[in-house]
């Protein structure tokens, strides 16, 4: 039984009631008096020069109130640092069909969309991208002025230890080819956005974004407004998945509307344009090549991506450096090598989805390891349980592995779903595949460069005992709110119901980074739990003297603060704060959270750290019809270590919404685009973007594993995206149990299926997926000695006679 | 083209109990008609080409996409919609459990998951699993899996059965 009154209950959420009764408000669901509509006028070619654009008849058209180009907004944005690339509206070319050009604002949603039609853009159209290879095969015309080299925005190129000598000492070396498509987060709610500006020169943006702190800054930069006089709030998101994580042209684009026509300017993006703000999974090209002893000890790997990351920027240098970066956190790897390239292409921009560049390495890694097993003659469960990191330890690319409890996992998910009973001995179109997989429980170090808090809380007490508990993180429905109301209520003994939660709002509420890599219910929760201390401490000083007990008896519990000896001498909880402010005044704390200082100190090391890893294991069942290659999955066993629960029912929740989300990928999801030079985006609506429903959703069978770790609050780690990463993998080697062909390629679709077991049929190999790597000019590495080479994190010097490079 | 000076249409219709009156342009479809002339912004739209269920209603008890429905189609009808579920200040039984076990995380597909579900228990009160599933299978929910769903319907149908 746990110690804890509230942690780890399955307690309703504090938004819950809103939710049920439709009383939330979405961002589309604001409206103010004398409200404007804008709306955005898009590119209809991929890749062009703007040679012009006429606004007059737009102007002109009763209702119109405002039109906007992209002289308006000069200046450039983006998510990081690095890659200020996207504007409000294109300046002089357009990269994407989707890519903003115009906005109008009018007095209905129906003139703002006929004002669109008399805006007359002539575009002289460039040479297209539609592939990463393309990209990597043509540096001219480049899609950005800007990048490592010609159309790659990103290279990388780093080595913990001569990877190359140890795949040489190897046993087995085995080489493989995947491939990953990209896939949307298709949240059900469209972004919105509003804004308002006061003649007092103050602006408001409601909008659902996941990142209210890095919109604010944004607009304070585009619209060059003191930041002091932007006010931003995040309305709950209606569904995020990461796609919700950049600061975007429309939040701008209505905020710039509000302040030259003094009026509330709106905006609710149609379906068709949530497939243009995308920001989702990168398509992902991979080699991978490792040694491994006979018992299955991987000696060295060598990894390489490519990522196809679309027209901007977006989170692209982190997504690329988070294929590479958490090879090591699961298996044993002495010495790695990871190179990794990302492409522009005139697609819509790809960014962070649920797993954030970590999917694709993963799925490549764990059907790779299906296959050494195999060769090696070892059961896959077995021969992960013997490479495992062990806990408390540092990996070769210097992450720093906190609590680890992979080996649990596999061993319930091997336990409960029969694995022995059931791998390679099922009939012929039956088989379960197993993948395991971890995740960060955020991210080590800030997006853009600052040593201050990552996430802060302040804590208000009413002497009616209420407590109001601000903070800057966003709830996009993984219940971030109930998070902070759950440990303030365990600290100081009250009910989380007696708590209000006030989030997202930059005027209101101290900073939080955002709802992203999974960081919110460690950040927000540590500095959750610091707050509520610092506020327990001052309460339980005047407590102490009110009652005459020692300080270290008083007990906070059922909204009371006694006397652990004997319970009938106290007070309520009310009569605490108020004997507290009666002597010091009013009672408010502050709780901050910074992560610990990374290991790593190589240029790249920024991207992997973390205060904590969540480990996941997977198994999955699936039936393959071998005449029409269709997979149906039944049933998913899954066991993971969130360190500690803080809500159970939430846990499983995200859990569950985890297997559907990446069930989805690896049988359906795809961004497809029409070739031939045009790059039309071929589905962008939600009838044709394949998405599970009802009837494709999968059993699931959920264990949860509690093993503290010391950096999170109450030992708690993520759960919102880890157990994603193993569904893909664990389908792909199920699929090879039951019909013995290999699909290294996702979605596995049907026709994949059917191609894989014609060409095994033929007696050529049983297998569907890509067979080449381009060749990429790939920087000189950028060498760091592993730990047990008595490394200190710091990269080699790099020397004149610095050795020729193998590849 | 479609302008806001188009001449209103006035129907009458009951709307979660209430016999109401609404003025609004002709082509508005029901469900612009119940969010932006009615302000209940309860319905949500994930799509408004009748593909992801979010804005389900139930018109005449039987759920319909709003997105599809001229709101013209209304006149005499009874409409119900999240804001009818609670009734004296307590939830409808599935209201309950979706909050208490977890069935609505983003919470924005969550009226139309409630809205099909009272029209299947009152249709069939005690659905399989499979036969829910059936009966959402219209409607697209990006958070849960579903399973918290099924399982908030299936404890509502047995509460409901026991009273």
């Amino acid at each position: 039984m746990s110690e804890y009154r509230v942690i780890g209950k399955a307690l309703r959420k504090v938004d819950a009631v809103a939710k049920v009764t439709g009383a939330t408000r979405f961002a589309d669901d604001l409206s103010f008096p004398r409200m404007l509509y804008c709306k955005l006028l898009r590119s209809t070619q991929p890749h062009a020069r703007i040679v012009s654009i006429d606004v007059t008849a737009a102007r002109r058209l009763a209702g119109v109130l405002a039109v906007l180009v992209g002289r308006d907004l000069p200046i450039p944005f983006g998510i990081l640092p690095v890659s200020q690339d996207e504007h409000t509206l294109c300046l002089d070319k357009v990269r994407f069909i989707g890519d903003p050009v115009a906005a109008v604002a009018a007095t209905t949603e129906e003139t703002a969309t006929a004002a669109l039609d008399l805006i007359q853009v002539v575009y002289a159209p460039l040479k297209s991208f539609d592939s990463a290879e393309e990209a990597v095969a043509h540096p001219e015309p480049q899609i950005h002025d800007y990048g490592d080299s010609g159309n790659l925005h990103k290279l990388i190129d780093l080595e913990f230890g001569d990877a190359a000598a140890g795949i040489a000492a190897a046993d087995l070396v085995r080489e493989d080819f995947f491939f990953f498509e990209g896939s949307t987060h298709l949240p059900m709610e469209q972004h919105a956005a509003v804004a308002q500006w006061s003649p007092d020169s103050k602006l408001t943006l409601w909008t659902s974004t996941q990142t209210p702190h890095y919109v604010h800054r944004a607009l304070a930069k585009v619209l060059e407004l003191p930041a002091a006089r932007v006010r931003v709030i995040a309305t709950p998101n209606g569904g995020g998945f990461g796609g919700k994580s950049d600061p975007f042209n429309h939040e701008i684009a209505v905020a710039k509307l509000a302040m030259i026509t003094g009026r509330p300017v709106k905006i609710t993006l149609t379906r068709e344009e949530v497939f243009y703000c995308h920001r989702g999974r990168h398509p992902t090209l991979m080699w991978v090549r490792t040694g491994v002893k006979k018992d299955g000890a991987i000696t060295g790997m060598h990894f390489r991506s490519l990522l196809d990351g679309g027209a901007y920027g977006s989170y692209g240098v982190a997504s690329t450096y988070y294929t590479g970066a958490l090879q090591t956190v699961t298996y044993n790897v002495p010495r790695y090598h990871f190179q990794g390239a990302r492409a522009f292409t005139n697609k819509a921009p790809c960014g962070p989805k649920r797993g954030h560049g970590t999917p694709q390495p993963r799925f490549a890694l764990e059907v790779h390891l299906d296959k050494i097993a195999e060769q090696l003659g070892i059961d896959p469960a077995e021969l992960r349980l013997k490479t495992l990191v062990p806990p408390n330890s540092l990996t070769a690319n210097y992450l720093r592995v906190g609590s680890m409890g992979l080996g649990a996992c596999i061993a319930k998910v091997v336990e409960g779903s029969d694995w022995k009973g059931k791998f390679r001995k099922l009939p012929h179109g039956r088989g379960v595949g197993l993948a395991c997989s971890s995740y960060i429980s955020g991210a080590g170090l800030p997006i853009y460069w600052n040593n201050m808090p990552h996430s802060g809380v302040q804590l208000k007490c009413d002497r009616s005992g209420g407590v109001t508990v601000f903070c800057g993180s966003t709830e996009i429905g993984q219940g971030s709110d109930s998070i902070l109301a759950y440990i303030v209520a365990e600290v100081l003994g009250i009910d989380p119901f007696d708590i209000a939660v006030v989030t997202a709002d930059t005027d209101l509420t101290p900073v939080d980074l955002g709802s992203y890599s999974s960081r919110v219910t460690l950040m927000s929760g540590n500095a959750a739990l610091q707050a509520a201390e610092r506020a327990r401490q001052i309460l339980a000083v005047h407590a102490a003297k009110k009652l005459d007990v020692p300080l270290e008896r008083l007990t906070f519990a059922e909204g009371r603060v006694f006397d652990r000896k004997d319970r009938t001498r106290g007070i309520t909880f009310a009569e605490a704060v108020q004997c507290a402010e009666a002597a010091e005044g009013m009672i408010g704390t502050v709780g901050s959270y910074t992560p610990p200082p990374s290991a790593g100190r190589y240029r790249g090391a920024g991207v992997g750290p973390s205060p904590a890893y969540s480990y996941s294991a997977c198994v999955a069942a699936v039936d393959v019809d071998p005449e029409t290659g269709i997979v149906r999955v039944p049933t998913i066993w899954i066991a993971h270590d969130v360190g500690r629960s803080i809500n159970s029912a939430s846990v499983i929740g995200q859990v569950e919404g985890s297997i559907y989300m990446g069930l989805g990928e690896a049988l359906m999801e795809e961004m497809a685009y029409r070739g031939n030079r045009n790059v039309v985006h071929k589905i962008p609506s939600l009838l044709e973007y394949k998405s599970p429903t009802t009837l494709e959703m999968c059993d699931v069978v959920t264990y949860l594993i509690e093993d503290p770790d010391p950096n999170g609050p109450f030992g708690a780690k993520e759960v919102g995206q880890g157990p994603l990463l193993p569904v893909m993998p664990a389908v792909a080697n199920a699929v090879y149990d039951a019909v013995g062909v290999r699909v290294d390629e996702v979605p596995i679709t049907p026709e994949k299926v059917l191609k894989a077991l014609r060409s095994k049929a033929k007696g050529e190999e049983g297998r569907f997926g890509p067979t080449s790597f381009p060749d990429i000019s790939w920087p000189e590495p950028t060498r760091v000695p592993t730990p047990w080479e008595g490394g200190d994190g710091r990269a080699t010097p790099v020397t004149a006679a610095a050795p020729e490079r193998q590849h | 083209m479609l302008t806001s000076n188009e001449a209103k249409v006035k129907i009458a219709l009951t709307v979660n109990g209430d016999a109401t009156e609404v003025a609004f342009a002709p082509h508005k479809t029901l469900l612009e008609v119940l969010r932006e002339d009615l302000g209940l912004t309860g319905t949500k739209h994930g799509c408004e080409l009748g593909e992801c269920g979010t804005c389900t209603v139930l018109l005449d008890g039987t759920p319909v996409l709003s997105c599809l429905v001229l709101g013209l189609a209304c006149t005499g009808r009874a409409v119900r919609t999240v804001e009818g579920m609670a009734r004296g200040g307590k939830l409808h039984p599935l209201q309950e459990t979706f909050a208490d076990l977890g069935a609505a995380q983003c919470g924005y597909c969550t009226p139309a998951f409630l809205l099909a579900a009272e029209a299947l228990l009152e249709a069939n009160p005690r659905p399989t699993r499979d036969e829910i599933k059936d009966a959402l299978a219209g409607n697209l929910c990006r958070c849960t899996g579903y399973i918290k769903i099924y399982e908030a319907v299936e404890l509502a149908a047995a509460r409901m059965g026991r009273v």
